[in-house]
This record gives structure tokens, sequence and C-alpha cells, in this order.
């Protein structure tokens, strides 16, 4: 089978008994572990997703009904926990850690008969933009393996792009999806906050976490997100609202449709083949019927700043667990008192970056402080999220560039956290607000590296946004690129 | 300068255990006693990845009694994360409340040393407690058991109005005593279920300003908070009257050695960080909930216990003891609404009845002898069907066969009240007892007790010990 063949096309091949999903599975894992040399997977979870395959085989041929995605391989991000598979969130705060239970969205995959072949490779507690913080080492990005994949959910976006599998899930807090997904030349979803369950998810910043889908195409995309998306008894945050079939949303042109196009977003700092690329884009959107709406998102200037105080505030909080007492890494050193343990235990469990970001948080939320930080951020998170709602009272969807930049080389900016932070510009004021965003591929730089449109709906747009993107890749080709493969594999 | 020159200034911060079956923030149990760590899902640990989901009895719970003691319940509140590190605190923080309090302001009335007194209150909050750390001399190690983590919990935070050792106790036992009485609390103190945090501070009597504090933790007995208290206050006076100075801090009361000890000073002082939490909604209370709640509300012990003084003439001691639980102000209304002496009812409830019930064991709501059948009992004696003394064997059989009190009379026959059938018995006693006789008209006439017991005796009980007593004197000085 083709290891760009799609979700889609491979449920076609499963229903008409042309392939089993065994085979699919088989197949899956053996490229998963030829293209080791990405850095894709952390753990691949062999004996379970063979006997679950095999089984849906056994409930295919005994006619018995089957779930969305029965048979197909599917890759989760190591920060999403999973019954009995090793979940680290890439630290070694939580080497060797097995779960007692399953996120919500595990269990969905699971129910949709989806055959979870492994775990994926991320930034530590997905706190990074270019998988270079993984205690587990780097992933590399399957168009240039000189390059980074982006981050945090780097192993998703390399896994999907590579071909060994065709659907991942990710997280994003800002911009942890799309940006990997447009680095990797795949398309990303960020859904709405709240539209999917975060119970499982480990938590980095909880009012900004969401989970989403990876997939080669828009309608791969749509089919995952209708299985994730949904309310949750066991997360407060989860919304309500009856999920629509995102699938059967896509399809029609694009007539009378607004597209915003925020100033903001065309800036400075950017690089030239990225504007070209999408302004192209725009142009291309204008050709399917849309109209173009020149606006601006006034306080866009203030959202790196408001994300690395709100993030980090929450993330010194949801990390205060890893403690060394009940579960993950605890120092072997000699250790004086209880407090001893816990700052031994942390000192070597946690890595650079995290280490920053807790400190950060620390530092926003103490006595005297807070106010002046967190309290003030979220008073521009407020202003960012009205930005959003007046710019949805002109337009349907606004689109931008996801990344400013390619992928840029492994190891260029490790040393220059500001620079990194400043990779996430244009992912993160939406992730403040609460939207959904795709980032879908459209076109590639000069070096053949690709880069991603980044289009952003309103809260509950999934429906919208994805339509708009199925719209604009049916237009074009960029999605039938793939990066070279391991031939052996094929 | 003596410590009647001086006032302390006290507030206490009480924890009452919420009367839930489920967690706080998740459906493992809250049950008490079972082997460590039974009751424990992967919430209660703070695993990676999980999230609290609010138990709606819990707020329901909270809102009942800032009803009852008139608080403003507000119609959003909010919960915070509270940081520190701690092996009992899963999370890393505890998850309370802390600028939006479910419930503000409210007032508890007591009674102290026979003085009604009004303290403010401040705030009532939800939180959750946390694990318990068992440290074993023996090996060294210390161990936790989480089955408590997460149970859920009101803070009910005074103002500090109360001036003495005495004011902090009768507060303290009169929200237990409220918390018990509405249900949101079983104000098991053993178990840790209920118990106090006491702010004090010493100023010189006159002053206005409050002066620093020490706050003494976790104190769970009446008897505890008065001794500490005490030990605290005097503690203080005798400080800075040597010309030394209060230092804030926390202290833990030994009760053994009937001292406070510093636990914790200042300047290791917690920043507790705290920020709303995002993983759980602004709780959201509609008029109709707290409507409902309202409707559902008991009368308070205190006010039930001054109804009874009033409506039925209870001593305050009897009405006391009769409100100590609202199934036995239930019972006692019962029994006095079917009578017409409720100090009878009182009488009989507090004597026979809860003596039997303690030997045996049970409690009112399990008492064998309902409220309708002690009636019965009481309206035979009222009419005179059966004296007191009958009264008390009709009582033993109604407890240990189950007889009812008229069936009991018809199978015994009731007392004998027939002047002349008494004045015969009493004759023949008086014939048979010679010496006795004489003794009582030499001027001994204790003996008198002796004639009634035989003229029982001969009336096997029934004659109506009053008239005996009558009719023995009567014949007796007609034979002097």
């Amino acid at each position: 089978m083709n290891p760009f063949a799609t979700a889609g096309e491979l449920l076609a091949a499963l229903e008409s008994g042309d392939v089993t999903a065994v085979a699919l599975t088989e197949a899956a894992l053996a490229r998963a572990r030829a293209g080791a040399e990405l850095g894709a997977w952390l753990h691949l979870a062999e004996d379970e997703a063979l006997a679950r395959a095999a089984d849906v085989d056994r409930r295919r041929a005994a006619g018995e009904p089957l779930g969305a995605l029965a048979g197909v391989p599917v890759g989760v991000k190591d920060q999403i926990v999973t019954r009995g598979i090793p979940t680290t969130a890439g630290s070694k705060m939580l080497a060797g850690w097995v779960p007692p239970y399953d996120a919500t969205v595990v269990e969905r995959l699971r129910a949709a008969d989806a055959v979870v072949i492994g775990k994926l490779n991320q930034d530590e507690f997905a706190m990074g933009s270019s998988n270079e913080r993984s205690a587990f080492g780097v992933v590399k990005n399957p168009w240039d393996t000189s390059r980074i994949p982006g981050g945090s959910s780097g192993g998703s976006a390399a896994a999907v792009a590579a071909g060994h599998v065709p659907l991942a899930l990710g997280t994003d807090t800002g911009g942890s999806i799309r940006q990997p997904a447009s680095l990797c030349g795949v398309v990303g979803l960020k859904p709405t906050y709240g539209r999917v369950s975060r119970y499982g998810a480990i938590a980095f910043a909880s009012s900004l976490d969401q989970i989403g889908p990876f997939g080669r195409t828009v309608a791969d995309v749509a089919r995952l997100l209708g299985v994730l998306a949904g309310p949750d008894p066991r997360d407060s945050t989860a919304l309500t609202s009856p999920v629509p079939d995102y699938l059967a949303a896509l399809g029609g042109d694009l007539a009378g449709l607004r597209v915003g196009v925020p100033e903001e977003y065309f800036v400075g700092g950017m690089e030239a083949a990225v504007e070209a690329a999408v302004r192209a884009a725009l142009t291309q959107l204008e050709g399917l019927g849309a109209t173009l709406v020149p606006l601006s998102l006034p306080h866009t200037k203030y959202a790196v700043a408001t994300y690395y105080i709100l993030a980090t505030a929450e993330a010194s909080s949801n990390l205060a667990r890893y403690d060394g007492v009940r579960f993950g890494h605890r120092t072997r050193d000699r250790v004086s008192d209880i407090a001893d343990l816990y700052a031994k235990s942390r000192a070597e469990g946690f890595g650079d970056e995290v280490k920053r970001r807790i400190i950060l948080g620390t530092y926003a939320l103490s006595s005297g402080y807070y106010d002046a930080y967190y309290l003030k951020a979220q008073k521009v998170r407020t202003l960012l999220r009205r930005d959003f709602e007046a710019a949805f009272a002109r337009c349907d969807v606004l689109a931008t560039p996801v990344s400013p930049v390619t992928a840029i080389g492994l190891g260029e900016r490790v040393d220059d956290p500001l620079q990194m932070y400043l990779m996430d510009i244009f992912t993160i004021p939406s992730s403040l607000a609460g939207n959904t965003s795709v980032s879908v591929p459209c076109g590639f730089d000069g070096g053949g590296l690709p880069i991603g449109l980044q289009l952003i709906g309103p809260p509950l747009g999934e429906e919208r946004v994805l339509r708009v993107a199925h719209a604009y890749e049916q237009a074009t080709e960029w999605h039938r690129r793939h990066p070279a493969t391991n031939e052996e594999v094929g | 300068m003596g410590s009647a020159d001086w006032e302390a200034v006290i507030g206490l911060e009480i924890h009452a255990q919420l009367a839930t079956d489920s967690k706080i923030f998740c459906g493992a149990p809250t049950s008490f006693g079972d082997d460590p760590n039974v009751n424990i899902d992967p919430v209660t640990l703070g695993l990676p990845g999980t999230l609290p989901v609010l138990n709606r009895r819990a707020v329901e719970l909270a809102i009942r009694l800032g009803l009852a003691v008139g608080c403003e319940i507000d119609r959003a509140s909010r919960f915070a994360r509270k940081h520190y590190f701690y092996p009992d605190l899963p999370k890393g923080y505890q998850i309370s409340q802390f600028e939006e309090p479910i419930c503000v302001g409210g007032r508890i009335t007591c009674d102290v040393d026979g003085v009604e007194k009004t303290f403010r209150l401040t705030r009532i909050h939800l939180e959750e407690d946390a694990g318990k750390n068992v440290h074993d001399p023996k090996s060294g190690r210390s161990h936790i058991d989480l089955n408590r983590a997460g149970t859920p919990l009101v803070e009910i935070v005074g103002e500090p109005d109360l001036r003495s050792p005495a004011d902090a106790v009768a507060y303290m036992k009169a929200v237990h005593q409220i918390v018990v009485a509405l249900g949101v609390s079983d104000g098991n103190m053993e178990q840790g279920n209920f118990r106090c945090d006491a702010n004090v501070s010493v100023r010189r009597r006159g002053d206005t300003a409050f002066n620093t504090r020490t706050e003494i933790k976790n104190v769970n007995s009446f008897r505890f908070v008065g001794r500490a208290l005490e030990y605290e206050i005097a503690r203080q006076i005798a400080l800075v009257e040597e010309g030394g100075e209060v230092v804030q801090e926390t202290r833990g009361w030994d009760d053994d050695a009937g001292v406070t000890r510093s636990q914790r000073g200042k300047e290791e002082a917690h920043d507790y960080r705290y920020f709303p939490d995002p993983d759980l909604m602004v709780v959201q209370v509609d008029e109709a909930l707290v409507e409902a709640i309202r409707a559902d509300l008991p009368e308070l012990p205190r006010d039930r216990r001054l109804r009874f003084e009033r409506d039925f003439g209870l001593s305050t001691y009897d009405a006391d003891v009769l409100t100590q639980s609202a199934a036995r102000a239930d019972y006692f209304e019962g029994v006095a609404g079917a009578v017409k002496d409720p100090k009878l009812a009182a009488n009989w409830i507090m004597g026979e009845l809860l003596a039997t019930l303690n030997r045996e064991g049970q409690d009112i709501e399990s008492t064998p002898i309902t409220a309708a059948a002690l009636a019965e009992l009481i309206a035979l004696i009222e009419a005179k069907t059966i004296s007191s003394k009958m009264a008390k064997g009709c009582f033993a059989a109604m407890v240990s066969d189950g007889v009812s009190a008229k069936d009991w009379v018809a199978k015994h026959g009731g007392q004998i009240t027939d002047e002349g059938a008494i004045r015969d018995a009493v004759e023949a006693v008086l014939d048979a007892n010679a010496p006795q006789v004489a003794e009582y008209l030499s001027g001994k006439d204790k003996v008198i007790g002796y004639l009634v017991g035989q003229v029982m005796r001969q009336t096997r009980g029934k004659a109506n010990p009053q008239q005996v007593n009558a009719a023995l004197r009567k014949s007796l000085e007609a034979r002097r």
C-alpha cells in the first residue's frame, strides 16, 4: 500500500477487503522502525496494536459493526495519556511511567476502532517550538533532516509527513499543532478551546491546551476531529454543543466567503518566501469566490508577551505535582529532608526550558507581582479576544501565515529562547482567544521546505475553516508532494 | 499589670467535612476507617492529565449552611489554586476558594455563660482536604494515606469578634450544632471531620487596634480549644509584660504538655501564589436552587431550644438536652403534642427513655419505643390509670416484650384508687403490724415508709401511692 494513502483511502481498501488491518498495522510499524532516524517515535506498542488490528479484522469478517476509523493506524503524541503504554510527555521526569488510565481521546480512538501504534516525540511537556527540547532526542524534519520539524508536536507532524501513519494526535497550547504541521507540510487543526476533552492530556497551560488532529489531507483531519470532539463529563471545560459531521461539511465553492487579512500578520522579519506563498494563497482564495477583507487585530503585538505570562503561570502550577513522591523521577541521591527530595528530583527530572518556564510562571504569580503580570495579562487576553470578535463581525475566516519562517536548522535557535518564542507569533493570538485554526500546506520555499497557510475561525467555527481549507487544498497540488522516503519500506 | 487589664482578640477558622458520598472533584468515596489508599482514583492521586469536576452536592451543602447562618450566596463564585509542597498534597496545590467564596458574611448567635452573644462571620468557602502523613518512629519512615485527599470541606471563617476562650468554645459548639442539625456535616471530631485553627492576639483593655497574632493549628476538640487559648493568651500577656514581642507564627497545641509550640515562623510563611483554577468553571448558582434550599432549611437548634422553653415551659437545661439532635427534638415534640404535660414528657424522655437507649447502645433514631407509644403510656399516668411506679414496670415490659401500654394495663389491671379498697388494705396492714403502729405513735414517723411498702405489697403495687400515704396517716392518727 502506498505509504501516503489517506485514511479515507485506507478505509475504502479495508472495506473492500483489498487489505487487512493487520497488514496496515505491520506496514506502519515497519515504516516507523525504518524511519527511526527521524526520532519521531518514543514508543511503539507493537503487540497491542497488532492484537487490536486482528480484532478489527475478525469483527469485520464476522460482519459486526465497526467504528469510523476501523483498522486505521494512528500515532499519539506522548503528552496524551495511554493506559498500559508508557507516557513521558518527552520528559525524563516521567520516564518509565505507565499510566493506569486512558485519556478521553484515546478511549474515543479505541471506540472508533483506530489502531494506536505508538507514542510520538515532542518537546518536553509541550514546551518548545522546535522539538529540540525532548529529553529523548530531537525530531528531524522529513523534508530535510538537518532541520527542525517544529514543535511541540514535532513527532506527530514528522510521522504523518514521512508516511509512517496517516493520522496523529497532537496538542496545541500556543501553536504546537499548527506550527509543526506548517513546517512539515501536513494539515493540523487546533480545535476551539473545549471542543475536545483535555482529560488525559498532560497539562501544560490548562486555559490554552487543546488536543487536535494531524493528517495529510483536510478530509482526514475532519474525519479524525469527528472522532475526538464532544462533551466529556470528566472535563468541566469541555463544550457541550453537539458535534457536527465535519466530513459532510466539506465541499462547495467559496462564493460569498469573506476572508479577513489582518495587517499585523504581514510584518517585517517574515521570510519573503513565506509572505509570497501566503499572498498567493489569498489570491487563489479570491479565485475560488472569496472576497478579501483587509482588517486589523490591533492588540496582536502584545500576544507573545501575554502568552508567556499566562502559559508559564499555569505551567508552574500544573508541574507542581512532579515531586518525586507518587510517580515519576525521584532522585537517587541521599536527601536531607523532604524539601531536598523535591529540589533534587525536580532539578534532575526537568529540562532547562521547563525549568525556565516554571521559574517565569512562579514569578508572575508571586505575591506583589500577581496584579502587574498575571492579572494584566488576563486583561490583555480579553482585548485580544475582542479583536477577533470585531474581526469576525466583518469576515468569516482569517487567513494568515502560520510561521514567519520555514523550518530552521537544528540547533540554530536553541540557545536563544526569545527568538524561539517569536516563531509562534502568528499562532499564539488565536490560542489566547480560544478560536479554532487550521494549518494547511500552501507552498514551498526555495530550499523545498513546506509553508503553511493558517485559517482562523471563530469559536466552534471548525466546519467553516475545514471547508475553506478543503476548497483551497482541492484547488492546489501541495498536499500531493511528499518527502523522499526509505525505498526499502515503500 | 494583671490579666484583668488585658483582653484577647480571637477569630476561628473552622473546617467541617461535608456529608457527601464522593469527593469534591471526583467519584472516589469519602468513607472513613478503610485501609490506606483504597478510596483513591487517578484524580485523587493527581496523576498527569487528570482534571477536577465539581461535586454539585458539596455546593448545595455549602449554600445550605450559608443560608442558615445569614450569608450572602455568591451567584458566581470561583475556585483557586493554593500552592505549597507537601507529600500529602498530591497536585502540589490545594483547590480552594480565595477571592470569590460561595458564602459571604453571616453570623452565629450563641449563649456564653447565660449571656446571648452574636459573632460575625467573614465568609464560608469550599475546598478540598489533603491526605494524611503517618510517621512511623520505629522505622523512621513516613507513609502517605490519600483516602482523605479530595474530601469536601467548608471553611467557616469568623471575624475576630471573640474575646475569651469561653466565647471561642461557645461559638465553636454553636457552629458544630448547626452543621450537624443541617446535615451539612457529621461533625465527627475524633475523625477530624470538624476542626479549627484559632487566631489569637492580646491587647490592653480599651485599645482598639489589633496586635500581632499567632495561629494555633488543627484543634479538634472543644476542650482543647479552650485550654490552648487559655495557655496562649497567658503566654502572650506574660511575654509582652516582660518587654517581649509576640511573633507572627503558627503554633501547635500539645495537650499532654498543656502548651502551644511554635511550628512555623513568618519568615517561613508560604507565598501560596493563588490564581483562579483554569480547570474549573465559575460556580453558577441560580435563584431557583437557592430558594429550593432555603425552603428546605430546618429550624436551627438554638431557635428550637428557645421555642421549647417558651412554648413548653421547659428549663433551659431540659430544652438544651432535648435539642441536642433534630431526631431527639422531633421525638419530644411528637410525645409532647399527644399528652397534657410537656414537662412529664420531657422527664420520661430524659429519664427512662435515654437511659434505656444508652444501656442498649441505641439512639433515638432506632428507639424501640415510638413517640406515640410513649405518649400512650404518659396519657395513662395523666389519667391516673396507672401510677408512675407502675408506669416504670410497664415501660420495662414495653422495651423487653414490645407490648403496648394499654395491653399491659389490660393484662395487669390499673392502679387502685378506690378510697374504700385502699382503706381496707390499710386497716388490714395496721392490724397485722402492731409494733410498727406503736413506734409511729411514739413519734418515730419514719416507719410510715415501711407501712406504705406493706400496703403496696398487699395490693401488688397497684394502690395509688399518694392515696395510700394519706389513708395510712389518717388511720394511724385515728389509733392514737
